[in-house]
């Protein structure tokens, strides 16, 4: 970006480096800014400072072993990262998950969604300057994390979701906690709307900042909330149902406007249609139930069984040493992540271990349309963009 | 099955990719995969981007959304490159896997960018990582890793754990003359 002209201070515009330590770039994210003034000209993003090689990890462990990893990348969405990378892998294995997995599937990822966006909504404001929205946002979520706690003995890095199932039964009490929290968040929502929605500040910093076309979000490839705010319904919940999404009633909030605030508006009306869909899976939820598929040799047997049947210890014994070996092949699986579309490719060469395991993460590809975004907006709007297209530096860089 | 739920069977709109693309170029496919009811098309390198302009434009195909672009290394067996784009259909409501394959002598094939301008930083993380050369793409820089990094990570001779040397005179890491 040092060109001739800037050394010698005939030309008019500055670069200026942004991160990557900086608490607005949501992590590692560096950004070489050139300015005319205060207007951006041109934005050139610089990866790679959280890259921990997971795609390569993941082809050194067996299939149940990388489940682990996937925890790691998105670490606001883990439970979505374990569902697409499990759903690629029954993909493989032409695996049937039990129906009432399918649910408890449903009921943690849109737990997580709402978790995601309130850490977006509040990391997002307080860059804006909205103190207090953050406040309220992480006494909620820590209330999510509470139930995450629950469920699988741990808050962020679940590991809940496994090939064939979920790790373990619900645990006793899960309907109350996750009841009152139903109860208690709607008004919750509307208490943050009632702080950003009509507020002038938020409406200055927000409104016509850092639009983008339709047509040129979808040639970016631009997906998940960002992609609706522009005006297009491409949600993988309704488009491409998985996990049993089509017996939901639910629906996907779209605006048109394409800005700062369109975008806004739109988690915000997610996390709503999210605790529809959490409402709806509790009853579909049936207290009695396989949790995991019925596959001798992939699924680990029961830990009763295990004790009594020869044939359990040897699958224990087997799946544990040695993994268990899909056909091979190739599958592609598209999830709706609170970021977009979340996508796992898997390649099977007929080992125990993977020949590739692929992310197609959303924070990356959506961080691509960023220069987009900026170019012509006012530096202060930097910021305001990169949070709208919310963006995990952990996924981003893999 | 619970995990993949189509409204038309997927073998039916396989059809409809692939003779479409037939009736327009009979050259235009080399093979058809059908595995757990995805559908891959493997397309020839030379004629790689004009089948790819030819599935966002054609009217019957419209698959306006790339979605991913990877790669497979399948060392040592020849070709050893396999390239694996994802499309999408948003109005169709359609999924397409193009592959195409390339040999470890020569790994490079057209860049997707003027079709895709999505196709940019994805290709540009197969590059950084494989070291596939895009002919006509922009911009075609290492992504992940530092500009200086030697080698290409997730290629399968490229060990997991990198090059790591045993401590010598003091010095910890030693540059690995592979490195």
């Amino acid at each position: 970006m040092t060109t001739a002209d800037t050394v010698t201070g005939t030309a008019k515009t500055m670069v200026l480096n942004m991160g990557p330590q900086h608490p607005s770039t949501h992590g590692v994210l560096r950004i070489l800014l050139e300015l005319d003034g205060e207007t951006v000209v041109k934005a050139v993003p610089d990866l790679g400072y959280l890259h921990t090689g997971i795609e390569k990890s993941c082809e050194d462990k067996t299939y149940s072993q990388a489940i682990t990893l996937t925890d790691r990348m998105d670490y606001l969405n883990p439970l979505g990262n374990n569902l697409v990378y499990c759903m690629a892998v029954e993909k493989l294995l032409g695996l049937e998950v039990p129906k009432r997995a399918q649910y408890i599937r449903v009921l943690m990822v849109e737990l997580q969604r709402i978790s995601s966006h309130l850490v977006w909504l509040g990391t997002h404001a307080i860059d804006l300057g909205a103190m207090s929205v953050f406040l309220y946002c992480f006494r909620e979520r820590e209330e999510i994390l509470k139930i995450f706690e629950m469920f699988s003995g741990q808050r962020m890095m679940t590991s809940y979701i496994r090939i064939g199932g979920v790790a373990l039964e619900p645990p006793a009490g899960w309907r109350p906690a996750v009841r009152k929290f139903l109860e208690m968040m709607p008004s919750r929502v509307d208490e943050y709307e009632a702080l950003l929605t009509e507020n002038p500040i938020w409406i200055r910093r927000t409104k016509n900042i850092g639009y983008i076309s339709p047509e040129d979000a979808i040639a970016l490839s631009m997906t998940g909330p960002t992609l609706r705010a522009a005006g297009v319904a491409y949600d993988n919940r309704k488009v491409f149902p998985y996990s049993s999404y089509e017996e939901f009633d639910f629906d996907v909030p779209t605006r048109t406007e394409s800005d700062c605030y369109a975008r806004y508006m739109v988690r915000v009306a997610e996390m709503r249609e999210s605790l529809k869909i959490v409402r709806q899976a509790m009853q579909k939820i049936s207290d009695e139930g396989p949790i995991k598929a019925e596959a001798p040799g992939i699924i680990p047997p029961d830990r009763e069984k295990m004790k009594t049947e020869m044939e359990a210890l040897i699958y224990h014994f087997k799946i544990f040493t040695e993994g268990f070996s899909p056909p091979p092949g190739e599958a592609f699986v598209a999830v709706e992540s609170p970021r977009g579309e979340l996508g796992c490719f898997v390649a099977s060469d007929g080992s125990p271990k993977p020949l590739r395991v692929h992310f197609r993460a959303p924070s990356y590809i959506n961080l691509q349309a960023l220069p987009k975004l900026v170019e012509g907006q006012l530096i202060a709007d930097v910021i305001a963009c990169i949070g709208t297209i919310d963006i995990v530096l952990g996924e981003v860089d893999r | 099955m619970g995990l993949e739920i189509v409204t038309e069977s997927s073998s039916q709109k396989a059809s409809v990719v692939a003779e479409c693309l037939r009736s327009w170029n009979p050259q235009a496919i080399a093979k058809v995969i059908e595995f757990r009811n995805e559908t891959t098309i493997v397309v020839p390198p030379n004629l790689f981007r004009a089948v790819a302009e030819r599935c966002r434009a054609d009217a019957q195909l419209q698959f306006n959304l790339l979605t991913d672009a990877t790669c497979v290394d399948r060392f040592p067996v020849e070709p050893r490159f396999e390239l694996n784009y994802h499309l999408v259909s948003i109005p169709r409501r359609d999924r397409v896997r193009l592959q195409v394959e390339l040999n470890s002598q020569d790994p490079v094939v057209d860049s997707l960018v003027s079709v895709w301008p999505g196709a940019n930083w994805l290709e540009r993380e197969i590059f950084d990582l494989f070291g596939i050369h895009f002919t006509g793409h922009p911009d075609l820089r290492r992504i992940l890793l530092p500009d200086d990094w030697e080698g290409y990570p997730l290629r399968k001779d490229f060990p997991v754990e990198g090059y790591r040397d045993v401590p010598t005179s003091g010095e910890l890491f030693k540059k690995s003359s592979m490195l």
